[in-house]
Order: structure tokens, then sequence, then C-alpha cells
């Protein structure tokens, strides 16, 4: 169908106002444009509300202690008195417990499947690790309660203390549940998202710079462990960042093998609490408002924690990607 | 340069490349490790009786996680139902219609969404869906669960819809379709296989969730009909047997402990698989 | 196929030989890249490596330092002697101290200019006068002017010529017998590309140099003897001089007048 003359059509639609909107409505792409937007909208509503919620739920808490709050060591429910230091302080050491295992563990494995093993086998363990990645808590919960915490007891606990037992760190009575027990199973947690992000990293760093070294004559673990590791260093801290958010926020397994008791210990050995087991233990039990708002202030400077150092993660290994820092 | 010092830089080498293939077995073994202890303590446990009854009183054995099983399967249902459409919708929004500026910030606070602590989640849902009404639901667990969903689903939607190549939508296009008239019938067809594999992975990462739960669809020892009462999950019952003092107890624990490992390991190894070399995007 | 020799060029290399390569066969996995290759790289002298792109040529001078063991299923068969040493049972760091290497693409250390030099010094334990030595080697790569005050900045800070220098500046510093270089100017500009051909000639009077290159007016106006090859066989290997004006072989001449490669 064409047509030589041109006429002018009067009944052509308008190419701008409201008419022309409801025309383009009906053409279907515009109302597939706003619909997704709304969904993708939800999803901002959602976090914002979230963190609303976090910040109104706790103002009672918020109101009374103040800053106090973050360096309180009772918490008495009885009382209405509630300090955060005990699960602050639980929290962070169990974390940095787990990553004093998990790092160095996670790091040489990486390095194993990035430099040493050949590429089949690098991704057929790559394969296996990333399903450790994705077994549920609570199953770690399980382990950790009938194994981990029966090995402390009888068997890593007596071996620490007769090496180690002078240090307060290692002092105190030995149950088998405690920051050190919590420790170890937020390490299996958390090492394979150091092995896969490491490893991937790892892969990037361009060939020529171990051949430099290996032409100077290094060794092969000189090269790989002093050029080919400092290379690929920001991201394998991007790694560790996001392995510390996780071990963070970790509620079950932590709560199940912890102890359960809000005190600031020296000892490795000695039960404790963190942030996320508090809150799963004590939330359903809350009498009282200011009780339960300060769990939800608890929840809050969790929230804050996480989202700061999943922040830095991120940046860390998008920089990495990216082959940032280093002209290539 | 001195012979000895060759020796020591050779056995340093021999150690220290030993130790590394020692750190990756290790952590191999640890997951072999953990299936071992399932399949055998676990597998002893389970019996027709646990899929089809109801727990019994403590002391009494013969108990099953016969409602934990459906209460899973309805928290599921519903996290499906408010998390995939989101999470799709929101991943077309992105591939397909986002300005840059917008599209930076739902990315962000997905991202942001994804690594809250499984645990605040529910705080939040708790206060969503719970306080207003004063009771726990399987409804409110739901919600938790699906605001989960929501970071995974939306990644790959959006990773896989960006990959189908622009001839096909050219292609579309040329032939006379709009814009969505040539995603639902070209672009998501032909990403779906990643879309829905994706999907499964999310749906199989919230199958195991405990935190969330705990003050949301809180537990039951009985059948929950309908939507707004509490309701039995697996993931609670393996907590809830594991930390109590009864021997018959435990065992169930590790019985369900095998149920929901297998769930969730043959999900993720199936997805997996069925992805190829490519793999998911990773959601950090 | 023969090889020419002259009578004085036979007495040259008799009188000091620093490679010695006999039946040298190369396998990657299945497939072969070298085929029966022998030759004599003379100390003291620049040797170039010339051919088409695929002919072997750095197949075969990463045999010399054994870098082609980095990579899976690799094969060597044949004979390498070092000062009449067999390389292949020498150990490998020793060797690869003895025979240094220059890539084709500047691949500096993420480290300071000084750390790069000093690299390989401290890994073989040299200690104490480091700053000495790294000056040294800076001087022979003909780099120390322009760094000498800014010797803790990262090699990064450096321009592509600047930092090819660094490179052979740092192989030079554990002070090898051999350096090899695979190309070494194929990135960098003529002006560059020119100083580093004046460094070679500089340091050849301690140092063999075997270079592969792509370019054949380097080779003529930088070597002193040549060797031509093609799909993995030495085809004809001569002073530079008299292999390029008087060519024995055919297809040697059909590739230095530009008719293919």
């Amino acid at each position: 169908m064409s047509t030589t003359a041109t006429t002018i059509d009067r009944a052509a639609p308008p190419e701008v106002g409201p008419r022309a909107f409801i025309r383009r409505l009906r053409d279907g792409d515009e109302i597939a444009h706003v619909v997704t937007l709304v969904f993708a909208a939800a999803i901002l509503l959602i976090t914002s509300l979230l963190v609303y919620e976090l910040w109104m739920d706790s103002r009672l808490s918020r109101a009374k202690f103040g800053w106090d709050f973050f360096w309180t060591r009772t918490w008495d429910p009885i009382f209405d008195h509630f300090g955060a230091l005990p699960f602050i302080y639980g929290t962070l050491v169990t974390s940095v417990v787990s990553l004093m295992i998990a790092v160095p563990l996670g790091l040489a494995a990486a390095v194993f499947l990035a430099e040493l093993a050949p590429r089949r086998l690098s991704d057929g363990i790559a394969f296996l690790i990333d399903l450790l990645a994705a077994i549920p808590s609570v199953i770690y919960g399980l382990l950790g309660i009938f194994v981990v915490v029966p090995l402390m007891r009888t068997v890593i606990g007596p071996a620490l203390k007769a090496v180690l037992g002078k240090l307060p760190l290692f002092g105190g009575p030995n149950y088998g549940v405690g920051f050190l027990t919590a420790g170890i199973v937020l390490a299996i947690m958390v090492v394979p998202f150091i092995i896969s992000v490491s490893r991937e990293v790892l892969l990037t760093v361009p060939g020529d710079q171990r051949e430099a070294a290996l032409a100077l004559g290094a060794t092969r673990w000189e090269a790989t462990w002093q050029v080919v590791v400092p290379w690929a260093r920001t991201g394998i801290m991007g790694s560790v960042f996001l392995a510390l958010a996780r071990a963070l926020g970790e509620t079950m397994a932590v709560t199940m093998v912890i102890g359960n008791d809000p005190k600031v210990s020296a000892s490795l050995f000695a039960p404790g609490y963190t942030i996320a087991a508090v809150i799963a233990n004590e939330f359903t039990e809350a009498t009282g408002d200011l009780y339960l708002s300060a769990l939800i202030e608890l929840g809050l400077v969790l929230f804050l924690m996480t989202f700061i150092l999943n922040g830095l993660a991120r940046i860390l290994i998008v920089a990495t990607e990216r082959g940032g820092g280093h002209p290539s | 340069m001195s012979s000895v010092r060759l020796i020591w830089r050779k056995s340093v080498n021999a150690v220290m490349l030993t130790l590394t293939g020692v750190a990756a077995f290790g952590v191999v073994c640890i997951l072999f490790l953990i299936l071992g202890y399932f399949v055998y303590n676990g597998g002893r446990s389970l019996n027709w009786a646990f899929f089809t009854r109801l727990p019994t009183p403590v002391g009494e054995s013969g108990g099953g996680m016969a409602n934990a099983i459906i209460g899973s399967l309805k928290l599921l249902f519903l996290a499906a139902l408010i998390g995939l459409p989101v999470g799709l919708m929101a991943g077309v929004y992105l591939a397909e219609f986002g300005g840059k500026a917008f599209a930076f910030v739902i990315r962000y606070t997905t991202d942001l969404l994804n690594g809250v602590p499984s645990i605040v989640i529910g705080i939040f849902a708790y206060s969503l869906a719970v306080a207003p009404v004063k009771h726990f639901s399987t409804l409110a667990g739901g919600l938790a669960l699906g605001i989960m969903v929501v970071p995974i689903t939306l990644r790959a939607t959006e990773e896989f819809l960006r990959a189908v190549p622009g001839s096909l939508r050219e292609g579309a296009m040329a032939l006379g379709a709009s814009k969505w008239r040539t995603i639902a019938t070209v672009v998501l067809p032909a990403a779906a296989g990643g879309i829905i594999t994706g999907m499964l992975l999310s749906l199989a990462r919230v199958a195991g969730e405990t935190a969330p739960l705990l003050f949301t669809a809180l537990g039951n020892r009985f059948w929950s009909p309908g939507w707004s009462q509490p309701t039995a999950a697996l993931p609670l019952m393996i907590y809830e047997y594991a930390i109590s003092a009864y021997d018959d107890w435990h065992r169930q624990a590790w019985a369900a402990g095998l149920v929901l490992l297998a769930i969730v390991l043959l999900a993720n190894l199936g997805c997996r698989m069925a992805l190829g070399r490519r793999g998911m995007p990773r959601s950090s | 196929m023969r090889v020419a020799e002259r009578p004085s060029a036979a007495h040259e290399k008799e009188a000091s030989v620093r490679f010695e390569i006999s039946d040298l066969n190369f396998y990657y996995g299945a497939k072969q890249a070298v085929f029966g290759l022998n030759l004599k790289i003379p100390k003291n002298k620049v040797t170039a490596l010339i051919g088409p792109s695929g002919c072997g040529k750095s197949t075969f001078l990463r045999t010399l330092n054994r870098m082609n063991e980095t990579i899976r299923n690799t094969r060597v068969v044949g004979n390498i002697l070092l000062d009449g040493q067999s390389i292949l049972n020498m150990d490998v760091v020793k060797l690869r101290r003895r025979v240094g290497m220059v890539f084709q693409r500047p691949n500096p250390f993420p480290k300071s200019i000084y750390d790069n030099v000093a690299y390989g010094l401290r890994i073989n334990g040299y200690s104490g006068r480091l700053d000495d030595l790294v000056e040294h080697s800076l001087k022979r790569a003909a780099l120390w002017e322009e760094v000498k005050d800014a010797l803790h900045k990262s090699a990064f800070a450096l321009s592509g010529g600047q930092q090819q220098r660094l490179c052979i500046a740092r192989a030079l510093a554990v002070d090898p017998e051999v350096l090899l270089l695979d190309e070494p100017c194929s990135a960098l500009d003529p002006v560059t590309t020119a100083k580093i051909e004046e460094l070679m000639f500089q340091l050849k009077d301690s140092c063999t140099m075997a270079i592969v290159t792509h370019n054949m007016q380097q080779a003529a106006r930088a070597s002193d003897f040549t060797a031509f090859m093609l799909d993995g066989k030495l085809i004809e290997h001569n002073e530079t001089s008299k292999l390029f004006t008087t060519p024995q072989d055919p297809r040697t001449e059909a590739y230095i007048t530009g008719r293919f490669g």
C-alpha cells in the first residue's frame, strides 16, 4: 500500500499531549514500562521500609539508652537495663576467629585452584566448593552441636590448653561450646566464599607477571606468593570483607554452639553471645516494649555493620574485575 | 648464590605448594564429611512415619514431620508467589527499560537487600505482618522468605535477558513487533532457561532458612490450616529438635537434616549443571 | 637444505659457543612444533631468530630457559648444552638465573622501580650492596639517568619504552650469561626501539643475546648472526651480513625479500 500523493491527514493523532500518551499507552509499550518500573520501585520501597521500621521500632531503646547502649555490659530483662556490648563483642570475636582460620585456608585453596591445578580439576573442585556455600545454616548448626562441640571438648580444647593454657585467651573451663567453637563453625561456612572469589580474582592476573618472575629464577611458590597474589590483593581483600559480612550475620549455626551467655570474656573457651543469636533466642520471649525495642536496635546495628562491609567488599571486587589499580 | 639457600628455597616451594593442595582437598573433604554424617545418622532414622506422621509428645517415639514438610512447601509457595514476580519484573525493567541513574539505584538497593542478614529480614517481616495483627502466621513467614527471593531472581533475570543477542530483538522488531511484544514473545523465552534456573536456586536457598521464620511462622506441633496460623517448617523443626535434650528428637533432627540437605544440594546440582559453564551471576 | 658455513664463520663459532643445540624436537601435546633443530649460539654476540608467524622461533627461544615447562603437556627431545652442560638435567631455578628473558610486552611487577630491579637479587639471597647492584643494572639498561631520582615510584608510572628497559634492567640484575629477548620492541615506538638496539650493542660484550624478531631490518641492524626458521625447522644460519646479502636457500631469499611472511 503506497501512495504517491501526500495528503494531510486531519485524523492523524497528535504527537504530543495527553492524547498521544493515551495512544502510546494503548500500544502496550508504555504499560510494560510502567508496570516493570513499579515492580522495580517496589524493591526500593521494601528496602526503605525495612530501614524505616528498624529505625522506628528501636526508638524506645535509642531514646532511653542513647550511645551508652554500645558500651554497656549488662543485659538485664528483669530490670529493663540493656546494653549491646556483650553481643557486639561476641559478634566481632567469633567473626575474627573465623577469619583467622578461613582466610589462610581459603587463600591457600584458591591459590591451588588458580595456579596449580589443571583447569578441569580446578573447575570441578570449585563446583563442589560452591555446593558447600549452598548448605543451610541450620545444617552446619546440627553438625556443630553433635560433631564440633564434642571434638572441642575432648580433643581440640585439651590440646590447645596443653600448649597455650597459660594465656588468658585459652584459660578457663572448656565445655565445648563457646567463642572458639562458633568461630570454627563460622570458618567452615565462610571459607567457600573466600575460595570462590579469590580464585576468580587470581585467574585474572596476567600470565606474563608469573612468567617474568619465573624467568628471573623464582620458584613456583615464590612467583605465586610474591608476584601473582599481590597483584590480586585488592580482590582478595574484597573476598575477605564479603566473608566477614556473612559471618557477622550468621544466626543459626552460631546460636547452636556459642553457649548463649551475654558475657564479655577473655577466654575463647568461654560461652558468649552474638547479636544475631540473642535476637533469635529472645525475640519471641521479649516481654515489654523496651525489651523488644532493644533487640530491634541490635538488629539495626547488625544491619549497619553488614551494609558497610558489603559496600566496601563490592567496591574492592569490582575494582579488581575492571583491572583496577594496574594499567594493563 | 649458595646451594644451601637454593635447597631451602626448593624445600619451601615443595612444602607450600603441597599445603595449598591439602587445603583445597581438605575443604572438599569437609563437603563429603558433611554428606557422610547426614547419610549415616539421618538415613538410619528416615522411615515412612517421618513423612506421614505428626510430631508426637516428648517421650513418645514414632513421631514424624509431616506438618513441617507441608509447612515448608506452603512457605515456599508463598515465597514464590511474592518474590518471583517482583524479581522477574524488576529484572525485565533493568535489562530492557531502565535509565542509567535509576537502574543503578535499583541494582545497588537489590545488592543491599541481598546482603541483609536473614534475621533482620525476619524482624522486618515481623513488624509488617505480625505486630499489627498480633499473631504469627504462615503469611508472615512467606513474606520474609519472599523478600529474600527477590535479589537472586532479579540478578538472574537481568543477566540472562542481557545475554540474549541483539540480533534476536532486531529480528522481531523488524517484523513490526512492539517492544513489549518482543520482550514477551522472543527475549523472555530465549532467556527462560537461565531465569527459571535462577528462580529455582533462589527457592532452594530460602527453603533452608530458619532465622527469618523464628518470629514469623514461629513453628507448630500440629497441622496449620489456612495461611494465618503459625506453621511448622523443616528448618525450624531441625533447630528445635537439635537443641533439645531427647535422643529420639536428635535422631529426627538428623533425618530432617538429611531431607533438607538432599533437597538443597540436588536443586543446586541440577541447576548449576543445567546452566553449564557460564554459571549463575555471582549473588555475593 | 644446506646450512651455509664459511670458514671464518665456523672459526668464530668454534672459538666460543654459549649454547649448543643439537637435534632438538619440541611437542605441544601431540603436535610437533620444532623439528630436528641444530644450532650453535656464539658467546657475546647477538643472534637473531627470524621467520614468519608460527614458524616456532618463540617456542624455540623459550626452550632455552625451559619456560615452556609452564605449559602443560609439552615435551622436549634432544640436546641443549649451555657451556657444555645439558640444561635439561640442570636445576631449572639455577638455569633461569644464568639465562634471563625479556618478554614481548613489558611486564613490570606492581612494585617500585627499585623493587622491580631488586626482585631477582632478593630471591637469590643477595643482601647488602643492593643499592649499588640496582644502580649498576639500571645503568646497563640505559635507564639510570631517567629514574635515579624516582626509584621509589611505581613502575607503572613509566612509559612503555621505559618499562621495557626496566624489565631489561631487572633481568640483568642477576648478571645472566645469556639474555633471551622475545620480540622486545614489538610494542614500542621506533625511537625507543632504536634505544634498545643501541643497548644490545653495548651489552653484548658481557652478555650473549638471542633475539626473536619479526622485523627484518632490526635483525639486519642489530645482530651478528641470524637464523631463519620456517615451519619448525632451521633453514639457514649465518653471519647476518652474509645471510641478508647472499642467502643460500631460496626460501630464505623469498622471506627476506618480502615475498611471504
